[in-house]
């Protein structure tokens, strides 16, 4: 029962860091109607980010603390930069271009920063330090649940509390809701529509930075390549959850991350990755429209 | 007079490309600049980079707004006229008396290169025809039927792994597998067919994705039917009505296998486009409402599509393994399904001497400018991207044959 | 009308999660008839169409119908929209659906595919029955467009068309599949007043020369009511009156639904 517990919070924490990357992913599409390949990059960007300026104000002697609050602050604000300006030079332009160009040119984005990153830094694997420090109240039940682990789950509540509030209670939000349900109308009663998409953009990346930072000191280790499995597989729990509803992708991410937990402590973690796939290619042909989607069909 | 209108627009260019480098110093100081060794501990400070990128991004920027004025002055164009602009390569590809002649250099050229270049040229050529190979099947899934398949190399490592298997197991030789495996590949074409069936151009190509991964994954981790990571070793090249031949024989043998092959194919896909079925899978592309309620079979259409592209890259991968006499799952990446998918991309959606072109120009400008081989990848990204933003149609926009009707059919 | 109708709709429902957008909708379609429905915007009009070509599977009710030559009566309900067409209904669409990037003369061999035979192999050997149906395609496709007056722009790409030719290009494409019957969607919408009578010129003549039966929906009241036979009138999903233009002209129900819009007729 012990193992059972274990692996059932490991999923848990899997699938909350899933769910911060997801919700850029499903934000993004509700709104652009767009796969935007690059968003695992964007989160892959930023531990980059957290890493450098860790290490830079480490060898400075700075406290801890501090380091974890100014790193996990330039990786939101540099991925969130990358994802204002790839939206610019990569979708924007396509915007009334056939879907299939939009998607070709994402693959691009995604192909351009990793290998940015590579050559600029390298290609191994980086040592991630492991920030959040072990709470000493966590103690009695810390063969339970880590405190890393507790900080991730908590961070994720709150990122995914602020991002219901945003959309549900504040002017940005109604002209998001306006956008996704029709982008046309949105900008005949004056919704400034590029705004609105940059704003996704940048909220979308923000989140994944939030990802980027809390999985890498995870797991430990960070490399160019981290960001597009992660991705796909954030991507399969926003479509699993149904894309574009942001409880989906926070439902599919956590039946992701349970799935995945289970399966490799039970039976065999040779097949870890191929299940993510095999997992969207069957809720695509039973559910296409997610668990918690609605299925519209095309308008005649 | 002019100069009163000009100057502000010159300073107002400057501005922008000014805050446009000024903004891309910032977004690329901590990756660019910065590099950490976090085992000695030394932070090495790159600030040549930062002035790299400065002078980098104000050119580019320029070059930017001004190919993006000039893109959408061209569509403005076109709707004033309604009449589409016939590009460079059209006109080429249009006139007897530049075609003829190219068409004769190339056969030439083709015919004399092994005998006047080295093997190791050779092969890189016969890498180049196995990607028009490759390039060309694809262009019937993605540049005719408009289904975005990111799988793409699945099929090519079934073509090469039942070449290799076959072989093991029961002996089979070259031209019995080329066959076998060709047809192995549509019948997984049709398997990740079903499936996709009723998915979005989005969800096909996530969903792609994953049936390509699936492939490698289970080649890697299945030692008993695949041999794993490892790979299979000792291939036998194709034979020759049972004649020993010597390496570089045996190479020239491969190459021109490969021409006649890359001609074959040209000629099916040729015969395809120009058909009922091409016809159908264009329809597809444009319209899968309208298409349906014309009376054409969606299911039967897309299913099509998939096999008969599944299985060039069946082929494809038959002569891959023949070719290298080794493989293993690491030559089945995703990365090689986007290098076909640049290869199409490049040289334009939809045409056959754009495909050719384009595998041709991704194949061999690497091979050729070693200097240039890391950034390899990175330029992939950017040909994608520039691609799709200024000339979707690729490099050889698509000179399909339109049905033309002439008064003398009557 | 001792004839069996060829189209009979009879108790069409459809429902789209809680929303009914048909209630137990009638309609029926005798040969040689042109019929319209008409309603007020949202009235399920659209969605009445869409339930009869299989692009939605009804929730209930049936759609029969019996082709004049083969007199056999059969239930299409759910069938894909590709088999519909087989069948002989052949629809245009409101919002047009043309392939903007194939010329008149594809758009129009696009609708003869489910009628030809040509596989994969005959599409690569090109054998003398695949030429020869390539051929015949071709001629009808032309012929068909010279029946429609767009045989000028034959070689022209379909974007390039003006909004009226578009419009009659997609009954051109529709007419390539043989059809026994013909569901317009909006014929007339943007058309100028000329236009518009050179279309119901067009209708009746499809209707006289080739024996194709027609059910339009319409918001030109002035051709509704001169082309019509028979006119159905829907409402919030629901049938609401049926008869001849001048029987319609008088219903209380009509004048009420309609209440508010302006009726030019």
């Amino acid at each position: 029962m012990d193992y059972f517990f274990e692996l059932f919070l490991g999923g848990l924490t899997r699938g909350s860091i899933y769910a911060l990357i997801a919700l850029g992913y499903t934000m993004v599409y509700g709104i652009v109607q767009l796969i935007n390949f690059a968003h695992g990059e964007i989160y892959m960007i930023g531990a980059f980010t957290a890493l450098i300026v860790i290490s830079v104000l480490t060898m400075l002697g700075w406290n801890q603390i501090a380091i974890l609050l100014i790193a996990a602050g330039a990786a939101v604000v540099y991925s969130s930069a990358y994802g204002y300006t790839m939206e610019k030079i990569a979708y924007k332009p396509l915007r009334q271009a056939p879907r299939l160009s939009a998607l070709i040119s994402a693959i691009g984005m995604s192909l351009f920063l990793q290998n940015y990153v590579l050559l600029a830094q390298t290609s191994d694997f980086l040592p991630f330090p492991a920030l959040i420090p072990d709470f000493e109240f966590m103690e009695p039940i810390a063969h339970i649940i880590g405190s890393p682990e507790l900080v991730i789950l908590i961070t994720t509540t709150i990122v995914m509390v602020l991002l219901t509030f945003l959309i549900k209670f504040t002017k940005i939000g109604k002209a998001m809701r306006a956008t996704a349900q029709d982008r046309d109308m949105a900008q005949l009663v004056g919704v400034d529509v590029n705004r609105v998409i940059s704003v996704t953009f940048i909220i979308g990346s923000a989140t994944a930075a939030i990802g980027g930072v809390l999985i890498a000191s995870h797991i430990g280790q960070i490399n160019f390549y981290i960001g597009f499995i992660a991705g796909i597989k954030a991507f399969v729990a926003a479509v699993l959850g149904g894309i574009g509803s942001i409880p989906g992708a926070v439902l599919g991410s956590l039946v992701l991350g349970w799935t995945e937990s289970f399966f490799t402590g039970y039976i065999s973690s040779d097949y870890e990755d191929v299940f993510a796939f095999v997992f969207l290619v069957l809720i695509l042909i039973f559910r296409p429209a997610g668990i918690l989607g609605r299925s519209t069909s095309e308008k005649v | 007079m002019w100069i009163e209108i000009e100057t502000p627009m010159l300073a107002n260019e400057l501005k922008k490309s000014f805050l446009a480098s000024l903004w891309f110093m910032f977004l690329t100081f901590p990756i660019m600049v910065i590099r950490v060794n976090t085992v000695e501990k030394i932070i090495q400070w790159r600030w040549a980079n930062l002035f790299f990128v400065g002078i980098g991004s104000f050119i580019l920027s320029a070059l930017w707004r001004y190919l993006i004025r000039r893109k959408e002055q061209g569509i403005h164009r076109t709707e004033v006229d309604g009449i589409a602009r016939v590009t460079l390569s059209q006109r080429l590809l249009g006139d007897r008396r530049f075609t003829i002649p190219a068409l004769i250099i190339t056969t030439i050229a083709a015919l004399v290169f092994p005998f006047v270049f080295s093997i190791y040229q050779t092969n890189i050529m016969i890498t180049a025809l196995i990607y028009v190979m490759l390039g060309l099947g694809l262009n019937i899934v993605v540049g005719l039927a408009g289904l975005l398949d990111l799988g793409y190399v699945a099929f090519y490592a079934v073509g090469a792994y039942s070449y290799a298997l076959l072989n093991y197991h029961f002996g089979l030789g070259f031209w019995t597998v080329l066959g076998i495996g060709g047809g192995l590949a549509a019948m997984f074409g049709i398997i990740l067919g079903f499936p996709v069936l009723r998915l979005r151009g989005d969800y096909l190509a996530i969903v792609t994705l994953g049936f390509g991964e699936i492939i490698r994954l289970i080649l890697e981790n299945w030692n008993a039917f695949s041999f794993g990571p490892s790979g299979i070793a000792n291939i036998p090249r194709p034979g020759l009505f049972g004649i020993d031949l010597d390496i570089e024989q045996a190479t020239i043998y491969v190459y021109f296998l490969m021409i006649a092959m890359t001609l074959f194919t040209i000629f099916v896909v040729n015969r395809l486009q120009n058909s009922r079925i091409g016809r159908a899978w264009i329809a597809l592309r444009e319209d899968e409402v309208a298409c349906q309620s014309m009376g054409i079979d969606k299911r039967k259409t897309k299913l099509m599509a998939f096999a008969l592209g599944a299985t060039w890259a069946g082929f494809a991968g038959v002569v891959f393994a023949a070719k290298t006499t080794f493989i293993n799952p690491a030559s089945f990446t995703i990365w090689e399904s986007i290098n076909v998918l640049c290869v199409v991309v490049l040289g334009g959606m939809g045409s056959i001497v754009g495909v050719i072109v384009g595998a041709f120009i991704l194949i061999l400008l690497p091979e050729y400018l070693r200097f240039l081989s890391e950034y390899r990848m990175l330029a992939f990204g950017t040909v994608l991207v520039m691609m799709m933003v200024f000339r979707p149609g690729g490099i050889v926009e698509t000179v399909r044959r339109t049905y033309q009707y002439k008064e003398t059919d009557h | 009308m001792d004839m069996e109708p060829i189209l009979n709709v009879k108790q069409l429902t459809m429902n789209f999660g809680g929303l009914r957008a048909l209630d137990n909708v009638d309609l029926d379609v005798h040969q040689g008839e042109i019929v319209a429905l008409i309603g007020p915007n949202g009235a399920g009009k659209t969605t009445f169409f869409n339930c009869i070509t299989g692009i939605y599977d009804p929730s209930g009710g049936d759609v029969l119908i019996s082709a004049p030559k083969k007199g056999k009566t059969q239930r299409i309900n759910g069938l894909k929209p590709n088999r519909v067409t087989e069948k002989g209904l052949a629809r245009t669409f409101q919002n047009i659906r043309l392939f903007h990037n194939m010329t008149v003369l594809e758009n129009v061999m696009i609708g003869c595919h489910c009628r030809m035979k040509a596989g994969i192999l005959g599409a690569v050997f090109r054998g003398v029955s695949t030429r020869r149906e390539e051929k015949a395609v071709v001629q009808k496709s032309y012929s068909i467009l010279e029946k429609i007056g767009l045989e000028k722009y034959v070689n022209d790409f379909a974007k390039n068309l003006p909004y009226g030719a578009q419009r009659r290009l997609e009954i051109a494409r529709a007419m390539a599949t043989d059809p026994f019957m013909l569901l317009l969607d909006e014929p007339a919408a943007g058309m100028n007043p000329h236009e518009t009578q050179d279309l119901d010129a067009l209708i009746i003549r499809i209707r006289e020369n080739e024996g194709i039966s027609i059910l339009l929906i319409e918001h030109d009241m002035k051709l509704v009511m001169s082309l019509s036979d028979r006119i159905f009138v829907m409402d919030y999903g629901k049938k609401i009156a049926q008869g001849t233009p001048a029987e319609i002209r008088k219903n209380p129900a009509v004048i009420k639904a309609y209440l508010g819009e302006e009726i030019d007729a």
